[in-house]
């Protein structure tokens, strides 16, 4: 039972979900909705609960068995409790039912975001231009017939972006046009044929429960 | 007032005014459509009139531009008959047309406009079950790839340096069938890394795939004989927001150094900062993704990379399950019978535009 239960569900939800997305009558587009919408969003907050679970645990076992860097996991649960109590009781803006404020400056969720979150999140998007320098390096290195097929390719894209060589080389933004538009195209639609027969594949072999690695591999 | 009296007599209303149920939706909506007026260049648009059968007048519904000669009423009420006039507008004058015939709107049992998407489904499924039955008679061939071969090397390596296995499912979630791909993949790998006793880390962006993908290690573990060497606190929940987990799994790799990497599930802009910091600490890199935009990034940066429906076959090949390889066979010969068509309508628009020409 513990196996057949989780494998009918999935498989009545997918039949489910697969009707729903040929009859759009109400009756069961507003039944899928309320799935979609209202059930799942009950299971993410049960998942949320396990999942704040799981940080306070990993990072209290560091710290009770002083494993390596475990002082960093106290900024961890101080930044977690912390957020949290000024969400909870500060509110969105400053407007909870404890004013969290000291003179104009307001600690709330928002200004937490906005002045932390937001320039940390920038801050590690930023480091993509050197990540890209690196892996480009990597990539243009003429190793074979491909690399060298990929570095041409590359460098005609490039220069046509640059506008001084496009009036120099009228014709080289049309080169580097063919070729996102022709071969690149044509590669990635390739690639989208393989793609939605996998996922066919996947989620047929789910449905009758011929796949059950999301199950453990029972 | 002489520009009021010749317009009057110079615009003409629109004809064959036209009022159907929208076709292939959830009801509550008519589709109006008529001839455009023969002055419709010197007009400012059309108002659309509605009446319904429990009215006296008629009142405005819409507005659309000249040129425009249908308009999608979504507000009314299903199983009641509807009348509509439509009138040329030009500046205060207003030249009606005739009424339209009665239109009720309806909610349908199915979308006809998807039918060719049901037959084609009902096809490629049945190639798939047939290679899947099959697969239980016959020992299939199943074509070589590299990055799914690699994974017992790369396991081993981690073995032989005593270092952990890192495992990241992509950033998107359970309803997206590559984070189950992923999983699928991550239950085969886990039972290997259970049976050579190496430590695994499994960082979570959603809460809901830390808790599937806890269960299937748990089971994995369990699977193999060895529930004893789970160690729950080998897949966690890191944050949900997309730079922080990158910042968190990097600072993963950084510390404790894992000797293989694998990058399973769906990626966004963090594919390359993830991956390219991995290659920086020396691991083995495996990474498998539907997401091209993320591809030519682990490429470049991983050492084997499983393209698109590679990441659904890899659970398969792993397995070394005879019915799930089956499921490979199928869409191997789905794959081809595109190429038939594709190669097939493309040669006759070629000889059908030669002729034209």
């Amino acid at each position: 039972m513990k196996v057949k239960f989780p494998l009918i569900l999935c498989l009545i939800m997918g039949i489910i979900g697969m009707i729903a997305y040929y009859v759009p009558h109400k009756a069961v587009q507003n039944f899928d909705n309320e799935l979609r919408n209202t059930a799942l969003r009950i299971i993410f907050a049960f998942s949320l609960v396990l999942g704040v679970g799981s940080i306070i645990r990993h990072h209290w076992e560091k710290i009770k068995r002083k494993r390596e860097f475990w002082e960093y996991s106290y900024v961890t649960l101080i930044s977690l409790f912390l957020t949290a109590f000024i969400g909870l009781f500060g509110g969105i803006d400053g407007k909870g039912i404890i004013k969290m404020a000291i003179g104009k400056f307001s600690f709330d969720i928002q200004t937490i975001y906005v002045n932390m979150a937001i320039p940390l999140g920038a801050t590690m998007f930023s480091l993509l231009a050197y990540f890209m320098a690196s892996a480009a390096y990597r990539a243009f290195r003429a190793r074979n017939f491909e690399a060298i097929l990929l570095l041409i390719a590359a460098f005609i894209v490039m220069l046509a972006s640059v506008p001084p060589v496009a009036r120099l080389i009228p014709k080289l933004p049309y080169i580097s046009e063919w070729i996102l538009d022709v071969p690149n195209t044509a590669a990635k639609r390739g690639m989208l044929f393989g793609i939605t027969l996998g996922v066919l594949s996947t989620s047929l072999k789910i449905l009758l429960g011929i796949e059950r690695g999301w199950l453990g591999g029972k | 007032m002489f520009l009021f009296l010749l317009f009057t007599f110079i615009i003409e209303p629109p004809r064959n005014i036209k009022a159907i149920d929208n076709p292939n939706d959830g009801g509550n909506k008519i589709l109006v459509s008529w001839e455009l007026s023969p002055t419709d260049s010197i007009l400012d648009g059309y108002e659309i009139l509605r009446k319904s059968e429990k009215e006296k007048d008629f009142c405005k519904v819409g507005f659309v531009g000249p040129g425009r000669n249908s308009f999608l009423d979504e507000n009314t009420e299903d199983n009641l008959n509807y009348y509509y006039q439509i009138a040329a507008v030009k500046d205060t004058i207003k030249i009606f047309s005739e009424i339209s015939k009665p239109a009720k709107s309806y909610p349908q049992w199915f979308n006809k406009g998807k039918l060719i998407i049901l037959l084609t489904f009902f096809l490629f499924s049945f190639l798939i079950l047939y290679f899947i039955k099959r697969a239980k008679r016959v020992e299939l061939f199943i074509r070589r790839i590299a990055g799914l071969n690699a994974v017992e090397e790369a396991v081993g390596r981690a073995t032989e340096m005593g270092k952990p296995v890192l495992f990241v499912p992509g950033l998107s979630g359970m309803s997206d069938v590559a984070t189950i791909a992923a999983l699928n993949i991550l239950s085969e790998i886990a039972k290997k890394i259970a049976q050579y006793d190496v430590k695994l880390i499994v960082p979570n962006n959603d809460p809901i795939v830390y808790t599937v993908a806890r269960e299937i290690v748990k089971e994995a573990y369990t699977s193999v004989g060895r529930p004893d060497a789970f160690n729950p606190d080998s897949v966690f929940y890191l944050t949900d927001s997309q730079f922080a987990y990158a910042a968190g799994v990097d600072g993963i790799m950084v510390r404790e150094r894992p000797a293989t990497n694998f990058f399973c599930g769906y990626f966004y802009a963090e594919s390359l900062i993830l991956a390219e910091t991995g290659a920086q600490t020396g691991a083995i890199q495996i990474a498998a993704t539907d997401s091209i935009t993320q591809l030519p990034f682990f490429i470049v940066a991983c050492d084997y990379t499983l393209i698109g429906e590679e990441l659904y076959a890899a659970s398969a090949y792993l397995s070394k399950e005879p019915i799930l390889l089956g499921s490979l066979k199928g869409q191997d010969y789905g794959k081809f019978l595109i190429i038939i068509i594709l190669t097939f309508l493309s040669i006759i628009s070629l000889i059908f535009n030669f002729i034209i020409k």
